[in-house]
């Protein structure tokens, strides 16, 4: 009888080795007469327990890890393809703490299935969510959604169902969708490993809200920097269109809808939905004004819905169980989950998809472990490059978004960097100007200069010089890019580097912590 | 490096394959890029002329991509993730490392045309940080013994 293991794909799960164990596995069943099932999954989210290696028993999916090429042989000694025992044995992977803790909805099948098996997809709930969308009226599918609650989950918190009846209700002969897949904020990964372990999820979701706002067009614009989520999604778009799924005739319904990946070009502000527009329609990627919303004049000048990975992702299961179903997790106004990403400085770094509501330091110690290197957490940058860094003492703000907002902090596409006490954060502000400056789009004034003055000031106060008008400069100047400029870029890089100054003065030489503010 | 015949058919028929797509710019550079490594200045005239476009808004497009590049590249390019979660891991440590290695800085190449050093703002790998690519191979947790390892392995096998 053939025996069934997962290895993941996942290309953090290549980074530490996967590919060279599959087929150290392969080889050694080979010599040893074992007949195997190997297939190539999605990540857990477990990275410190990648490369995970599962094997199908009758008890459930037993877990092997982290496996490198030099275990191999001696678990097949230990006949862990019958779920023998061995040092590197986990158990269930699902009774796992990490994993059984999550209430992943969004993630249920990345990890669990085969990613570019349509068959595997559908046997998990898979396009269920489009088989009802067919059966109802469009402002049904909207109300679905806006039921739902769900927000725009690349950061900005929108609504997404407000957005949806925008173009719904707006006119034109041609409407697009498009998918903000340029995640470009460091620290997140939860939309590279979407599109990785479970790339029709998001196929199904952006059939879905093209049915609903009457858009035949969508587009993927996927950052450069992930070649195996391109792979993953030109296989799975292709496999769709076979099946019906997507095309001229979805599903014998009469409705159209296609699909192309489109690939960006290394530009972090083309992550800023307008700038996303310019480059898709093959210009520099300059941020526009708004208004007219995307909504209204967007790609080419019609109405369109632009969503992060996530929100889209979510949209099947919105219409698979119903929009009371998601709302039911979460509290206040943020419903339904946020796939969180834990990341820099910390022992346990992976994909935590839970309700809103955990505080930062469950999320850092009872998920995370504490920081990697043992030592203390000093500093945690939640929400990308344009977060702020959150200081010991705001650790137990609960993950969602006005807790966050209060605190002028922001929750954003839900990246968790850790620092620990040896981070300098005079150093991270300085960088957080840099990247500022590398990657302004240059329309607009405060953004494009007030960055690199903003590195010279920080040199200056790295430095030492003249503090007392140094510091009140750096202020000024951050309140300049947070009023003044045309996009979030130039908007809050002020989060990242005024929070590392009123949290952590001493790094700027400040000794006396009441001339900080 | 001289503007060949053949590599401005190559460049004509890649631009006359896809200048049809709504937006065809990108499609058009990414694919002269993945055939060629580079694009060259000298095409800018053939891009523009498909796409009935001046030359000045061909060259823009270009150079305010970070990852259009206008001179060939090394065989093998580096990339070196720069952000923060590899930062809070030793990327600052690393980075100083591989520059030292190589014996170039950021955007240059190697003297033996073997690699190109570039800065990357997130590989999208920050749970194995820190991180890198060389070519298409992604790498996480890289340490400097690591790093040397990577490079050895390639240029034994160039």
């Amino acid at each position: 009888m053939s025996v069934t293991i997962y290895v993941s794909k996942d290309s953090s799960a290549v980074s530490l080795g996967a590919d060279r164990v599959a087929k150290a596995i392969m080889k050694e069943a080979a010599q040893r007469g074992v007949s195997l099932n190997l297939i190539r999954n999605g990540s857990r989210g477990m990275y410190a327990l990648e490369p995970l290696v599962e094997v199908v028993t009758a008890k459930g999916r037993i877990a092997y890890g982290p496996v490198q090429v030099a275990d191999v042989a001696g678990l097949f000694h230990a006949h862990f393809e019958t779920g023998g025992n061995h040092a590197l044995a986990l158990g269930l992977t699902e009774e796992l703490p990490y994993f059984k803790r999550q209430q992943r909805l969004t993630f249920a099948r990345v990890g669990l299935t085969d990613p570019l098996s349509l068959d595997d997809y559908r046997q998990h709930g898979g396009y269920r969510g489009l088989s009802n969308a067919l059966k109802i009226a469009q402002a049904d599918i909207v109300k679905a959604v806006t039921d739902s609650g769900l927000r725009g989950r690349g950061g900005a918190a929108f609504p997404t169902g407000i957005k949806w009846n925008t173009v719904l209700n707006t006119s034109s002969d041609q409407k697009y969708i498009i998918c903000n897949a340029d995640e470009g904020d460091s620290g997140t990964f939860s939309d590279r490993m979407v599109m990785e372990g479970d790339p029709f999820v998001l196929i199904e979701g952006m059939t879905i809200a093209g049915l609903a706002v009457g858009a035949t067009q969508g587009y993927i614009y996927l950052r450069v920097e992930y070649p195996h989520a391109h792979s993953a999604l030109n296989r799975a778009i292709a496999t769709a269109y076979q099946a019906g799924y997507l095309g001229d005739n979805l599903q014998g319904s009469g409705k159209k809808f296609d699909l192309e990946v489109r690939l960006g070009a290394g530009a972090y502000v083309c992550g800023e939905e307008t700038s996303l527009m310019e480059s898709l329609e093959g210009k520099r990627g300059l941020v526009r004004f708004k208004p007219p919303l995307p909504a209204i004049s967007g790609l080419f000048g019609k109405p369109t819905v632009v969503n992060n990975v996530i929100s889209l992702a979510s949209v099947p299961i919105i219409l698979d169980k119903g929009g009371e179903y998601y709302r039911d997790f979460g509290l206040g106004r943020s419903r339904g989950t946020l796939p969180m990403q834990l990341a820099g400085n910390i022992k346990h770094p992976g994909l935590v998809e839970v309700a809103f509501g955990m505080t930062l330091r469950e999320l850092l110690y009872d998920f995370g472990g504490g920081s990697a290197s043992g030592r203390p957490i000093r500093a945690v940058q939640v929400g990308g490059p344009l977060g702020a860094y959150l200081p010991e003492s705001q650790f137990d703000t609960a993950l969602d978004y006005e807790a966050f907002a209060a605190n002028w902090t922001v929750l954003g596409h839900g990246g968790v960097v850790a620092f620990d006490d040896t981070a300098n954060m005079a150093a991270m502000a300085r960088y957080n100007m840099e990247f500022c400056a590398i990657e302004s789009c240059g329309k607009c004034t405060p953004c494009r200069i007030g960055s690199t003055r903003g590195m010279e000031v920080m040199d200056e106060i790295i430095k030492g010089h003249d503090l007392a008008k140094n510091i009140p400069l750096l202020r000024d100047l951050c309140n300049t890019l947070l009023n003044g400029s045309l996009c979030a870029l130039g908007g809050m890089t002020p989060y990242p580097v005024l929070s590392a100054l009123n949290h952590f003065p001493e790094d700027f030489g400040i000794q006396d912590t009441a001339n900080a503010a | 490096m001289s503007y060949s015949g053949a590599t401005q058919l190559t460049i004509q028929n890649i631009a006359a394959g896809l200048k049809d797509k709504p937006g065809a710019l990108l499609p058009i550079l990414h694919a002269i890029q993945n055939e060629l490594g580079y694009i060259p200045p000298d095409s800018v005239p053939d891009i523009a002329d498909a796409l009935n476009l001046s030359r000045a808004e061909v060259h823009g497009v270009i150079s305010f991509y970070h990852y259009f590049r206008d001179t060939p590249p090394g065989k093998k390019t580096v990339q070196l993730c720069r952000a923060e979660s590899c930062q809070a891991m030793g990327g600052k440590q690393l980075e100083a490392h591989v520059k030292n290695r190589l014996g170039i800085d950021y955007h240059e190449t190697t003297a033996d045309g073997q690699f190109s050093l570039e800065p990357v703002y997130c590989l999208g790998n920050c749970a194995c940080s820190p991180a890198m690519q060389i070519g298409d191979e992604i790498y996480g947790r890289v340490s400097a013994a690591t790093f040397d390892a990577a490079v050895s392995a390639i240029g034994e096998s160039a």
